[in-house]
């Protein structure tokens, strides 16, 4: 060890022997990349079958608090990268990391960040490859941003896009909605907030690896920022048919529901970390539940709604027998006056 | 008792859906002749559309979306001198979120924040108490705003930094009183009302008697209501029964919550803190007489309008509220919000030119959100 800082300096991006020993000491020694050379050079079997395709993602994550119950925001980058590929159908393979840390961070928070990354992709079942780290000087970055990207490889007989929906799929989703926007809020503290919840990051590359081999699925998004009601208004808008969603159906935490209460706040525009909607043809919906069922992340796996012919419009029938339409959000959700 | 989910019992919501139908019969109302009935509050706007309440009731009842959303109803001028306060060096300007996204003439708050003023989201003003004493050498004002459910909150946060006495905490007072403007309301020979939803919210604080004029002066019904669906429903059932019967009363469907006589802290609390301006302005509205609340010179210390000279302190600023923007008729009631020729045109969520469209409360944004924008479209 010859990593002596607690604290992460601006010598730790100078490119020169701290920086060395920040990498290997930190990032290196925990994801064990195969070289130590800029690129990683990629084979894998899933390849060389005549008609798979590459599918390459990348995102970025900032949040605050970097550390949150249910995860950190190291987690939520592997799981969001993994997502976006499983959500079209890939298995994800290969990720990298880029790290914009800001000076003064705890070392030891980075380790603790590095520590679950690693424990995610493993559970996921993807490498992290490469990567990148600067360091910016304080107040020019919050602790530390995340950029992961991903490549995964999609099998020749697999297509989905929202296109494919067709009036009459059933909208499945597998699990509860809004805890991770829920738990954030709480965590945050500006609202004075206290909650048992957790956020519901995972990685769902095996859930979708068990549903698509189990059944066609026509179509999957994941519901990450704008929630559930923005992942189903891009895809009535992508399928040009209208969405209904039944408010019964919908899996909503008491006090997931008592926190949007609180704040004036409509779940279904919450974000969620671990959550995916995705659309079979309706006599291959039991067995999409059974097989979302058969894996830890779709356990509460259910039928939320239907695609119909009309316009493309997402609707909630409530629990009156009424009906509203549930748009698309404008800005961010702010918390009400009273 | 949960408290939430037997208050949206979709089989209680037929019952009281098969008694209204049946009491609008009783009436005569149709939908060329339908019985008005003003929620008062935003709260109740949004709970409306949320569970499509007005789909479900008959078409002889016609919802009038009030003034009861205080966000909506901030004049720009205020807006504009929330925004100058917040750009002052070495302040940390606090506010509830939902003012965030009001537009001023130069900027709304949300602006000023990412041109670098120090603004920060909060949930209730001892939250900005806190951020005062942790921050002595900073300035911290806190935007106060709201009808009497948030009043008292402000009056409690000036109470306990007078004992503190923090010398670096001060409130933008802009709260405002819920009878005043409904009085106003009434006077406008144009207004057509049968009766009213009264806010639940607002009567946990005031009680029910504030509203004995509306009985007794103007002869129409009011209902103080709850916030869940089938309180909704249960308080348009009273309302419409009083009027088949021919009865004006104040009424407390929101008993569970709201006692006869309000909360005698915070009645208490806010006699020792505030005063009645002469008048206040309301957006859409203009000035209604005793409407809103300062200061008094007790409590001059905590009073931003004093300590940074602006506002009522400095005398009146006219501020020219957009053109084409209808915000006064569709609060009185006279024109439905898509009727207004800037609704989903010149006004939307994302650019809102008028009151109604700023917060997620205002009877236009409840339009927009549950459908409106979808009218609009369709008609093009």
């Amino acid at each position: 060890m010859t990593l002596r800082d607690t604290k992460v300096t601006l010598s730790h991006g100078g490119g020169g022997k701290a920086m060395r020993d920040l990498i290997s000491e930190v990032f290196t020694c925990a994801f064990e990349p195969e070289s130590k050379e800029d690129q990683a050079r990629l084979m894998h079997d899933a390849l060389l079958q005549p008609g798979a395709q590459l599918a390459f993602t990348t995102d970025s994550y900032v949040v605050t608090p970097v550390e949150f119950p249910g995860g950190d925001i190291g987690k939520i980058a592997v799981c969001g990268t993994v997502n976006d590929l499983a959500v079209g159908g890939a298995k994800p393979l290969w990720l990298s990391a880029a790290f914009i840390i800001e000076e003064g961070t705890d070392i030891a928070l980075l380790r603790r960040i590095v520590a679950s990354m690693k424990a995610e992709a493993d559970k996921a079942g993807v490498k992290i490859v490469t990567g990148d780290t600067k360091v910016v000087g304080r107040g020019s970055a919050d602790q530390v941003f995340i950029t992961t990207s991903g490549v995964g490889v999609i099998p020749a007989d697999r297509n989905l896009r929202a296109d494919n929906i067709q009036p009459g799929d059933v909208a499945i989703v597998n699990g509860v909605l809004g805890d991770h926007g829920a738990t954030i809020l709480a965590a945050r503290g500006d609202m004075m907030l206290t909650s048992d919840l957790k956020s519901d990051c995972a990685a769902l590359g095996h859930l979708m690896e068990a549903t698509c081999n189990a059944v066609p699925v026509r179509a999957c998004r994941d519901a990450t920022r704008g929630g559930i009601a923005s992942a189903l208004n891009e895809m009535a808008e992508a399928a040009g048919c209208a969405i209904e969603i039944i408010e019964e159906a919908l899996p909503l935490r008491a006090e997931v529901k008592g926190t949007c209460e609180i704040l004036g706040l409509d779940p279904l525009y919450l974000a969620n970390e671990g959550t995916l909607v995705l659309f079979v043809a309706e006599e291959h919906a039991e067995a999409a539940l059974a097989a979302m069922q058969s894996v830890d992340t779709g356990k509460e796996a259910r039928i939320i709604g239907r695609a119909k012919a009309g316009n493309p419009l997402v609707t909630m029938r409530t629990a009156f027998g009424g009906s509203r339409i549930v748009d698309m959000l404008v800005g961010e959700q702010l918390p009400r006056i009273c | 008792m949960r408290y939430v989910e037997e208050f949206r019992d979709p089989k209680a919501a037929k019952v009281l859906l098969a008694e209204i139908e049946k009491v609008t019969n009783e009436i005569g109302a149709t939908k060329e002749k339908p019985v008005h009935i003003m929620e008062i509050c935003g709260g109740h706007t949004h709970a409306i559309f949320r569970y499509g309440l007005d789909r479900l009731t008959p078409e002889g009842i016609e919802f009038i979306h009030g003034p009861g959303c205080p966000v909506c109803v901030l004049p720009m001028s205020r807006v504009d001198e929330c925004v100058e306060i917040a750009e002052l060096e070495n302040v940390i300007f606090t506010t509830f979120g939902d003012a965030m996204r009001v537009p001023g003439t130069r900027k709304s708050l949300l602006q000023a924040k990412a041109d670098g003023a120090d603004i920060r989201m909060v949930y209730s003003p001892l939250d900005a108490l806190e951020l005062a004493r942790r921050n002595p050498d900073r300035e911290v004002v806190f935007f106060g705003l709201g009808f009497e459910t948030t009043t008292p909150s402000t009056a409690l946060s000036i109470q306990q930094a007078a004992r503190e006495g923090l010398n670096n905490f001060s409130i933008f007072c802009n709260h405002i009183t819920v009878p005043e403007p409904i009085k106003a309301l009434l006077d406008d020979p144009h207004m057509v009302l049968d009766g009213f939803v009264g806010p639940g919210h607002v009567s946990m604080v005031i009680g029910v008697h504030p509203y004995d004029f509306i009985a007794e002066d103007y002869g129409k019904p009011l209902v103080v209501a709850g916030f869940e669906p089938l309180d909704l429903l249960q308080s348009v059932l009273m309302v419409l029964r009083q009027i088949r019967d021919g009865r004006a009363e104040i009424e407390n469907q929101y008993a569970r919550i709201v006692p006869e006589h309000g909360n005698p802290v915070s009645i208490a609390a806010m006699a020792d803190v505030y005063q009645r301006r002469p008048s206040f302005e309301w957006r859409g509205l203009g000035e209604i007489d005793a409407s809103g609340l300062r200061i008094r010179d007790q409590y001059k210390a905590f009073d931003a309008e004093e300590k940074f000279g602006i506002g009522y302190a400095a005398g009146p600023r006219n501020v020219q509220e957009p053109e084409g923007c209808e915000c006064g008729a569709v609060m009185t009631g006279r024109i439905k919000p898509t009727a207004c020729p800037q609704f989903g045109k010149g006004c939307t969520p994302e650019m809102p030119l008028g009151a109604l469209m700023v917060s997620s409360e205002g009877a236009c944004a409840a339009y927009w959100q549950y459908g409106g924008r979808r009218a609009v479209e369709a008609a093009e």
